[in-house]
């Protein structure tokens, strides 16, 4: 699973800090049929996680309610120099990763 | 009975009074206090797999009462089609230590899964506030539901249209 995540790259100690990131997954609701009429089966990514310093600062639990190639921005507060570390998990058992580093002056 | 009818006696006409006026006060109620789950679900049961709105409400709040304010639900007010809809959440909130968002639900009121997710916050953040992308079945009301880390529960809701819901084939 390839996602992309963006944060500053620097920030004042203090100061709340976006973080977004998209994941490529289909999202797949479970309500779908294919062309021979069989049911694909649900796999959402169902549990998303993100840690700043080794430290939980989000979590999300989703459904099939999120859109196809999840979107999630929310803030940070910077405290000191560190990782922004992102971590979630399918259906299927699939995880993904992705991290930022981010530098707090100040 | 010349003319066909049954005979009329006081009583039978009283039967018959009270059985329409039964009939037609089940037609006046309101459909949503028919839908309504009766009873609150039991502690510990997960809101994804409970199938109503009001269901779903019930087993974030457990008893507790909400409050409208403090939470900012951003919704588009129409939408071409329900497979990606952008949705941000405010609350108005310090996110100190001491006063803090623990956490956002989102309800929608005609999605197959009424909990479209759950996010958990803390004072981390600095800022509770969130934006994601959803799905919506239609044209309905969405409910941002945030319980405060005293305890208090405060929500939004929006209206939106959708044209062409999502959960039909292709989305």
């Amino acid at each position: 699973m390839t996602a992309r995540i963006q944060v500053p790259r620097e920030a004042r100690r203090g100061d709340s800090i976006e973080v977004r990131i998209v994941i490529q997954h289909p999202m797949e609701t479970g309500f779908r049929y294919d062309s021979l009429g069989r049911q694909t089966p649900r796999n959402v990514i169902h549990r998303f996680e993100c840690r700043y310093g080794g430290v939980e600062v989000f979590r999300a639990s989703m459904g099939a309610g999120i859109a196809a190639n999840p979107y999630l921005r929310f803030f940070v507060r910077a405290e000191q120099s560190g990782d922004i570390e992102c971590r979630w998990v399918d259906q299927e058992n699939a995880s993904g990763y992705a991290s930022a580093r981010v530098t707090v002056n100040g | 009975m010349p003319d066909g009818r049954r005979p009329r006696t006081l009583a039978a006409r009283g039967a018959r009074r009270r059985a329409l006026a039964a009939l037609v006060a089940l037609f006046a109620l309101p459909r949503r206090a028919l839908a309504q789950p009766i009873m609150n679900p039991a502690p510990g049961v997960d809101a994804r797999t409970i199938n109503t709105p009001q269901g779903a409400l019930q087993s974030i709040l457990k008893g507790a009462a909400m409050r409208r304010g403090r939470v900012r639900l951003e919704l588009p007010s129409a939408a071409e089609n329900g497979h990606s809809v952008p949705m941000t959440v405010r609350v108005d909130s310090p996110m100190s230590e001491a006063d803090y968002v623990r956490r956002i639900d989102l309800v929608s009121e005609k999605n197959p899964v009424p909990l479209v997710a759950s996010f958990f916050l803390g004072s981390h953040m600095g800022r509770a506030e969130v934006e994601s992308r959803v799905r919506l079945n239609g044209t309905q009301r969405v409910t941002a539901l945030a319980e405060l880390s005293d305890g208090s529960f405060w929500f939004d809701a929006a209206d939106i249209v959708v044209n062409e819901s999502a959960c039909l084939d292709g989305g």
